[in-house]
């Protein structure tokens, strides 16, 4: 699946990473747990959570995770923004909850991760 | 090659930096990418550990042809028990740090898991150092 088609399905707006809208995505992981995420060994994995926060980026960076959408109207900080796009990073903010994003992905092909 | 960072305790939102510059070398460095990954995982989970856990340390790296050596020092409560707290769920976070999707007791076996060798000393009420080897070759 494509970016853009993961915005699409989610009503969602991209706001780090506009240039990598074509860029495909296999694998996705929700969770708010960071040490959760940090166990994750596949690569062109999406994760998929409500902690938006620096320390977010920061496990995206450093388990090379390309895409990150924040659910249920959390919104990146101009900082979080700044370090995602040095990373290459692309995030994406949802309105809809954890459990709706995870459904609606899922059942468009998205592939989970365990 | 030799490398030094400073990491505060207590500062979140510098957490992980120590851990960029690594990942940016090691890029540079063209060491394997899934390597890198599993070094500057486990470093990261120690640097949050620092600012979760303790009031300062010095991140120290070594990095030869054959492995990179990582040692961790701060200063801080120690740890009372390192047996318990290497087990997968047991945990003193803060509120604070589980804010910031951390402590769920996962860091040091996340470190065991990424490392070829790992190895955790401390005095209750002085500090803890954490060494971690990762060989380039194996
Ligand atoms: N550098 C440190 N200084 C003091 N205590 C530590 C340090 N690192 C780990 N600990 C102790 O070990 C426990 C387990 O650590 P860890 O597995 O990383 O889980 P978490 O950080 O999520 O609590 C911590 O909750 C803390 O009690
Ligand atoms: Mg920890």
């Amino acid at each position: 699946m494509t970016i853009k088609e993961v915005v699409k399905l989610l009503d969602a707006k991209v706001v780090s990473g506009e240039a990598l809208l074509e860029s495909e995505v296999e694998y996705a992981f929700a969770s708010d747990l960071m040490s959760d995420v940090l166990t994750v060994e596949m690569d062109n994995v999406m994760l998929i959570t409500g902690l938006a926060n620096l320390q977010a980026i920061r496990t995206a960076e450093m388990s090379d995770i390309g895409k990150i959408i924040f659910v249920r109207k959390k919104r990146a900080t101009d900082e979080m923004i700044r370090l995602a796009a040095e990373n290459d990073i692309i995030l994406i903010e949802c309105d809809y909850s954890l459990f709706k994003t995870s459904g609606i992905l899922f059942q468009n092909g998205l592939k989970p991760v365990y | 090659m030799h490398f030094e960072f400073n990491v505060e305790g207590g500062n979140f939102s510098k957490a992980g930096t120590a851990s960029s510059q690594l990942k940016k070398i090691l890029k540079q460095l063209n060491v394997d990418p899934r390597i890198v990954k599993r070094v500057v995982v486990a470093l990261y989970e120690a640097e949050v550990n620092i600012v979760a856990h303790a009031f300062s340390g010095t991140i120290y790296i070594d990095i030869d042809t054959e492995k990179i050596e990582i040692k961790l020092v701060d200063e801080g409560p120690g740890i009372p028990d390192i047996e318990l707290a290497m087990q997968q769920g047991y945990s003193t976070a803060s509120p604070e740090v589980r804010e910031m999707g951390f402590g769920a007791g996962m860091g040091l076996p996340n470190m065991k898991n990424n490392t070829d060798r790992l190895l955790v000393t401390s005095e209750v009420g002085k500090g803890t150092t954490v060494e971690m080897t990762t060989y380039l070759n194996s």
